[in-house]
């Protein structure tokens, strides 16, 4: 059989074992998505985006069992205070949410959305997905569009006081869960938005974030702590003048992970930061895949990804900075590292640039290294136990990812899981 | 205190002996100098001392207070109180100064069976010795040693060593790329550090260090031994005839 008929008859299968939601004024943007994947095709092996991710667990009709990962530890910002909306296995469940109300924000569900006529939702819902597909194919996030049977809407009108937490409980070894969450920040707004969980065995989730002029939305993520779980999500973000997004994810452990992030920065002086830190031992292979549009004056981008990998640990980047014709005084940062702590484990990365423009400032670089065998002597020279000289080096390495999160409290929190996944290790 | 006898070592990865029988004894309470030329194998003996991979003892002993310290790993030898105060001290970003010196006092106490030291405990004490070797609040916020001049990271050196309370120090070079001043304020806090109890052994090019830090016995190294012992009078020696003049007399 021909590749383009193979590809044809996986994302028939696949396809088959799906139900679209029908009816309501979200009909239309499915019916779209549903062409795309079916013109398209789901992602194959020989396709060049996916040259050092394998999508085939991610694509296959059937999901792979994925035990629950058993732990005493209080989830991910249990501490603070939020609005928390909970998912298990995908699906939305009231009982363990807050009320959805809360000042400066409206919170609907993707599934009430679906049965309105009318919803500000709809002028979002796949859209941002759509425009992300070029010049790269997204096919999971159309597919994704088409099929979610869940998530929310957020509507950020104001300064709402708490951030809204979506949890994703896994609760079912095989589980199959697709999310889509659409949401708007108005001028002068600003939300933080916390997500953690892994949320089934295999997570398709697709985030569509629009930020008018002057808005602001800090996202930060934890992928959860289940060890055979599978995610491929995408986040497209399409922001204004002088509007802030700044998103960082933590991914410890999973055996596969694929996090696109898909940034267009189409008003002045607007700002994106896009940060991920992960640290895997053993099966483990975790893929971040950024696109970054510069296409107005005066803005800036940072990415800034780093990986922690061991036991045969596998870490991709794949990272591009695309400035516009006339996006001048563009500032764009983008670093890639990883830290190998063997000779087991691998990072892949494809760092790229390209700029129409003449007058930027662009910068990129990519590492992979061991540990600093002078530092280790230096703290071990001082009485530091080696294991505890070699954790500290390794959240030093770690630290300017985890910068990236404004809040200091969040960012604290996020250092701690570290230390708790290094200690565990020794 | 710290006793060395007939230390032979030699690079892990070549075949080249650098420390050909070297015997040395620091006594308690005193501060002996090494001086030497280029290559005699200065260095090697201290990072040979601290525990520091890529040399091979092939013979001879090197005891603390009587502990065998060869077998031993970097941390243990800290924690029985050896102390190297680097040449290059090493630059760590990412890591706080304050978090790296309460660390490294903390894991001292823990190996040795004593109490960690409270988090007030530690900034008060540390607090007043910073300010002695004229150690602002900032320079301890920063990460270790990053974007610190020659001068800040050897008296960041001296700190930790202020922090730390060893029984032996041992200054690899600590004047180089020192101007006078910083020379005087480094030699100061050592000097603020000598005690009936611990011992010094202060490697060095060169004569002025010693001017501010008074030696009771200096040895010479070259070749990979001690060939020459004497009085602070021999670092007069060394700086007015240099070297040449010494290893002719004793060849």
């Amino acid at each position: 059989m021909a590749l383009a008929d193979l590809k044809q008859s996986a994302t028939e299968a696949r396809l088959a074992a799906l139900t679209l939601p029908e009816g309501g004024c979200l009909s239309a943007a499915r019916q779209a998505a549903l062409s795309r994947v079916q013109t398209m095709g789901l992602p194959g092996r020989r396709d060049e985006y996916w040259k050092y991710t394998r999508p085939d667990t991610l694509t296959a009709a059937e999901v792979i069992k994925a035990s629950v990962f058993v732990t005493d530890e209080e989830p991910m910002f249990s501490e603070f205070d939020r609005l928390k909306i909970v998912f298990v296995d995908g699906v939305y469940n009231a009982e363990a949410s807050d009320d959805l109300s809360l000042e400066g924000v409206q919170i609907d569900r993707i599934a009430d959305i679906c049965c309105q006529d009318i919803h500000w939702a709809k002028d979002l819902y796949g859209v941002l997905e759509a425009r992300g597909q070029a010049p790269v194919e997204r096919p999971l996030a159309a597919l994704n569009t088409a099929f979610a049977q869940d998530g929310v809407a957020i509507h950020v009108t104001g300064k709402p006081s708490k951030p809204i937490n979506l949890v994703y409980v896994h609760s079912d070894e095989v589980s199959d869960a697709i999310l889509h969450h659409v949401i708007r920040v108005e001028a002068g707004a600003e939300a933080t938005i916390l997500e953690n969980g892994p949320a089934a065995s295999r997570f398709n989730k697709c985030m569509e974030i629009d930020i008018a002029d002057t808005g602001k939305l800090h996202l930060v993520r934890a992928q959860g702590r289940d060890h055979e779980r599978r995610a491929a999500t995408h986040l497209f973000a399409r922001l204004g003048t002088e509007s802030v997004f700044k998103s960082f994810t933590l991914t410890v452990n999973g055996v596969l992970t694929r996090n696109e992030a898909v940034v267009e920065l189409l008003g002045d002086d607007a700002i994106a930061h896009i940060a991920g830190a992960c640290v895997g031992d053993g099966e483990f292979h975790h893929d971040d895949t950024v696109f970054i549009t510069h296409d107005a004056v005066n803005c800036e981008s940072r990415q800034v990804f780093k990986k922690v990998l061991r036991n045969g640990a596998t870490g991709v980047f794949q990272g591009k900075i695309l400035v516009k014709e006339g996006a001048q005084k563009t500032d764009g940062y983008q670093i890639s590292q990883s830290l190998l702590l063997d000779d087991d484990s691998q990072f892949l990365a494809k760092p790229e640039l390209e700029i129409y423009a003449d007058d930027v400032i662009c910068s990129h670089g990519s590492t992979t290294g061991a540990i600093d065998e002078e530092a280790l002597f230096y703290l071990r020279s001082r009485g530091v136990p080696v294991e505890e000289a070699t954790d500290l080096l390794t959240l030093a390495f770690l630290a300017e990812a985890v910068e990236e999160v404004e809040d200091g409290d969040i960012a604290a929190a996020i250092v701690a899981r570290l230390e708790g996944w290094l200690s565990r290790r020794r | 205190m710290l006793e060395i006898k007939n230390l032979h070592v030699k690079l892990e990865d070549e075949d080249k002996q650098i420390l050909k029988g070297l015997d040395l004894t620091v006594e308690a309470g005193k501060v002996h100098a090494i001086m030497g030329p280029n290559g005699s194998g200065k260095s090697t003996l201290s990072y040979v001392l601290s525990g520091r991979d890529g040399y091979e003892v092939t013979d001879g002993s090197a005891t603390l207070a009587g502990e065998d310290l060869l077998d031993l790993d970097p941390e243990e030898r800290a924690a029985l109180g050896v102390f190297l105060a680097f040449q290059y001290p090493v630059e760590i970003p990412g890591v706080g100064n304050m978090t790296f010196l309460r660390t490294a006092v903390n894991s001292q106490r823990k190996a040795r069976g004593e109490e960690e030291l409270s988090a007030a405990d530690f900034l008060k004490t540390i607090r007043a010795k910073a300010k002695e070797l004229k150690i602002d609040a900032d320079m301890l916020k920063r990460p270790v040693n990053v974007g610190f001049s020659g001068g800040e990271k050897k008296r960041n050196e001296i700190l930790q060593m202020a922090m730390l309370e060893p029984k032996m120090c041992i200054l690899d070079e600590t004047d180089s790329g020192l101007d006078v001043d910083a020379m005087k304020l480094v030699a100061e806090g050592v000097n603020a550090l000598r005690d009936e109890g611990r011992g010094f052994l202060v490697i060095t090019h060169y004569q002025r260090l010693l001017d501010h830090i008074k030696p009771d016995v200096v040895h010479i190294l070259a070749g990979g031994k001690i060939v020459k012992t004497g009085g602070p009078e021999l670092a007069m020696e060394v700086e007015n005839n240099g070297y040449a003049g010494i290893l002719a007399e004793v060849s």
